[in-house]
């Protein structure tokens, strides 16, 4: 009753609430819905771009959400750089044909032969920053103008400060002392030829609020996001899966533990984390609980340099 | 319609929801926050310490900014370098481009814009401020009102933003000092009744100490009021949703054209304002053709109501021609539709703005060509006065225009609306976005 009375600073005075408060994960929903269907009205050849990991797996879920009973008006793109876990390569088939979607896989080891590119070396040799290689080509190969990615402001402090329709160059770089305004939820996405527009529909969202999504909508994950035994080799603190692309040597500890991984990347540059959780609850109880932020936790790539991030993306990274 | 109706689960994995239950009772909302004011009047510190206090940072984002203040020579820690994400925002120790960050209380979710101080950068002050609904102006208290203090009031005035809280730092500059936090009161009291702001709420602050942004501060005993955070958890934001008027721009239309959905046709968009319900009579607009509403769908599943700010798919039972860009409103409340449009202009660019000149006009998701046709005043930040005859408008600058669009516009008055009353100006040319224009 009392809610009828206020008025709010445009004047109005609403009709009672009710039950029509919408939470923080239907807001944080409807907004990606929003960006993604502004990214089918406004481009030609737009892709989502889908690494197996469960903020990509939550885009496409809201791509769901955001076009069905009609097709994708995109197809699925990954770039597949050799070392990613089967885990993860499974889930990205099966999803693919689950719900009949266009699935287009590009792999880094081919451009690295082709371009005669030198193989990253070292321990745990990565070829993270290959990919952006791969992407340019691919991107040039089906002339996409749009790449829907699940990239989070909250991860990185350059991300913190990207525009939800980042504009490319044609060299796929990013000019962050020169981003276009971007006013209300009015998204411009002209670009010249040959430019393209990265854009991230769930900026906005947290790993917290990712996690509780994923419980909410009861989405399946690739089952490396839960605690299971796992050889690992222990390296700086951090959690490195053994596998074909590790480098040993001969002071290396091998051991199990039990571990879950917090995000799914290379084998070669992703940490697991020590967990006994096995459903989701006790996942995010640990997420809630945790001190540490899901970069600094999982990622060994990133520790090398304060604006390795901002580097990378100024060269055309997602 | 029967072939219509499904269910998302069968698109999703063959999974069910679960129950409603626990979200239908107690919900979490998102207060969206800006925080504004001149150069180093210690803005990005608050946004730190807001995040420090509330120990929403982690432990590896501390040790990287520990690390990096350990070079420098007064060895304390600096907060601001949480949010000051570039390169080049820490070799100056200034902000350049908003950056967003991210916490929450067991009441809500806070999504924080840090706003750069400098006047070159105004316009990305702009661009996170035009989605916050409460905006904090900081004011040092050594300084008092300022050019930059005022027109970041000014864009909070001509943006509509709800809430203003206005936080008066560096308290223990001027020894936590209840006068000279009275003065600047008294002085903002007169600015911002000239620009028509009202419901100002006042705390003194050190966010450098940490007075009173998340525990109430010993050093303050005068003031009685809540602390910051206590504000922003507290601050009633339900009604800042606009449920009266129903607008809902279409942005694509849904056909999947296969056999059993032969005759399907979706309307997908948000529902930007209002309550939309099955067996509404709705009008098209521009075009002005009536129908009514057969079906609504949320997430694939049908529903008999949708409101703002949900993301649905409407269908009609006439097969009328809709196409993104337009507008379904009801039949009882319509926008006005016009070609001819009063507006007032931050211009963002730094090409001047040129009476005559061409360029997009985009509002939500109507795009049009659209012409300059007078410039009818420019505004001085410092005055307040109208220059009617301005020399040249450079980025900035505010101006009332008139402009004309190829095609009509269905829209509010900003003031009234905002979320139909926005629209930006692009640049043919270069595609930037040069203008957000407020039309009247
Ligand atoms: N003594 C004192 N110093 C403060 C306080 N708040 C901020 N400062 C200092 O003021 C300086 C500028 O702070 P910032 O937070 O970078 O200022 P800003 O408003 O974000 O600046 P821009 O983003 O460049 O406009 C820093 O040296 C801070 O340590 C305070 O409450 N008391
Ligand atoms: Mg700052």
């Amino acid at each position: 009753m009392i809610n009828n009375e206020i008025k709010n600073s445009e004047g109005i005075s609403n009709p009672p609430l009710g039950a029509r408060g919408l939470d923080y994960l239907d807001q944080l929903e409807s907004e990606s819905i929003h960006i993604m269907r502004e990214v089918a009205g406004q481009f030609e050849r737009p892709a989502l771009l889908f690494s197996g990991g469960k903020d990509s797996i939550v885009l496409v879920h809201l791509a769901l959400k955001a076009f069905r009973p009609g097709k994708f008006p995109f197809p699925l793109v990954h770039i597949d750089t050799g070392h990613n876990f089967q885990e993860a390569l499974d889930y990205r088939d099966n999803l693919a044909a689950e719900i009949g979607e266009k699935l287009i896989v590009r792999n880094v080891g081919d451009t690295i032969k082709a371009k005669n590119l030198t193989e990253p070396k070292g321990k745990f040799a990565s070829r993270n920053a290959l990919q952006t290689y791969t992407l340019l080509d691919t991107i040039e190969e089906f002339k996409f103008d749009a790449c829907i990615g699940g990239a989070r402001r909250d991860e990185e402090k350059a991300r913190a400060k990207e525009r939800i329709f980042s504009v490319r160059d044609e060299f796929g770089q990013w000019n962050p002392k020169l981003q276009r305004p971007e006013l209300w939820s009015i998204y411009n996405g002209k670009i010249d030829k040959g430019e393209n527009v990265r854009v991230f529909p769930i900026s906005n969202w947290t790993e917290l609020d990712i996690w509780n999504y994923i419980r909410r909508e009861n989405i399946a994950l690739p089952s490396i996001y839960f605690a299971h035994n796992r050889e690992v080799i222990e390296y700086q603190g951090q959690f490195v899966a053994m596998s074909k692309f590790v480098e040993l040597e001969p002071t290396d500890k091998i051991s199990v533990k039990k571990v879950r991984y917090r995000t799914v990347g290379d084998m070669t540059c992703t940490a697991a984390v020590e967990s006994d959780a096995t459903g989701i609850d006790d996942i995010i109880n640990e997420i809630i609980a945790t001190k540490t932020s899901e970069r600094g936790e999982t990622r060994i790539d990133d520790k090398v340099s304060e604006a390795a991030m901002e580097d990378r993306k100024k060269n055309g990274y997602f | 319609m029967d072939a219509q109706i499904y269910e998302v689960k069968q698109f999703l994995n063959n999974k069910t929801y679960l129950p409603l239950g626990d979200r239908g009772k107690k919900i979490m909302d998102i207060l969206r926050f800006i925080t504004a004011g001149s150069v180093d009047d210690g803005k990005s510190t608050l946004i730190g310490r807001l995040l420090y206090d509330s120990k929403s940072i982690m432990i590896d984002h501390l040790e990287a900014i520990e690390k990096q203040t350990k070079n420098r020579e007064d060895g304390e820690i600096d907060l601001a370098l949480l949010t000051d994400g570039l390169r080049a925002e820490r070799e100056q120790g200034i902000t350049i481009d908003v950056a967003y960050k991210y916490f929450s209380t067991p009441k809500r979710k806070f999504i924080i814009a840090d706003a750069p101080g400098h006047i070159q950068y105004t316009r990305n002050m702009v661009t996170g401020a035009s989605n916050s609904e409460l905006i904090i102006i900081l004011i040092d208290a050594r300084h008092g009102v300022i050019e930059q203090t005022r027109r970041h009031s000014i864009i909070a005035s001509l943006l509509n933003i709800p809430h203003v809280v206005v936080a008066v730092n560096k308290m223990d500059l001027v020894e936590y000092s209840e006068d000279v936090y009275n003065n600047i009161l008294i002085d903002y009291d007169v600015m911002a009744k000239q620009l028509g702001i009202k419901h100002i709420t006042y705390i003194p602050i050190s966010a450098l100490n940490g007075d009173n942004i998340v525990d109430p501060s010993q050093h303050l005993p005068w003031y009685k009021g809540d602390t910051l955070l206590n504000f922003l958890e507290n601050v009633s934001i339900e009604n800042d949703i606009n449920l009266t008027n129903s607008r809902f721009p279409v942005q694509y239309v849904i056909r999947p054209q296969t056999e059993e959905l032969h005759d399907y046709r979706g309307y997908a968009g948000k529902v930007i304002s209002g309550i939309y319900k099955v067996g509404d009579a709705i009008t098209v607009l521009p075009s002005g053709v009536k129908s009514k509403i057969s079906l609504i769908e949320l997430g694939g599943k049908p529903v008999e109501e949708a409101f703002a700010p949900q993301s649905v798919i409407l269908h009609l039972e006439d097969d009328v021609d809709v196409s993104r860009g337009d507008v379904l409103v009801r039949d009882e409340d319509l926008p006005q539709v016009e070609q001819q449009l009063e507006v007032l202009i931050c211009w963002m660019d730094s090409k001047p703005l040129v009476a005559g000149n061409k360029y997009l006009f985009q509002i939500n998701s109507t795009r049009v060509r659209s012409i300059l046709k007078s410039i009818d005043y420019k505004l001085d930040v410092n005055t307040l006065e109208k220059d009617y005859s301005p020399q040249n408008v450079g980025l900035n600058d505010i101006v009332r225009a008139t402009i004309k669009t190829a095609q009509p516009i269905a829209f509010d008055s900003y003031q009234s609306l905002r979320v139909n009353g926005g629209a930006i100006l692009i640049d043919e040319t270069s595609n930037v976005t040069v203008g957000a224009c407020m039309i009247q």
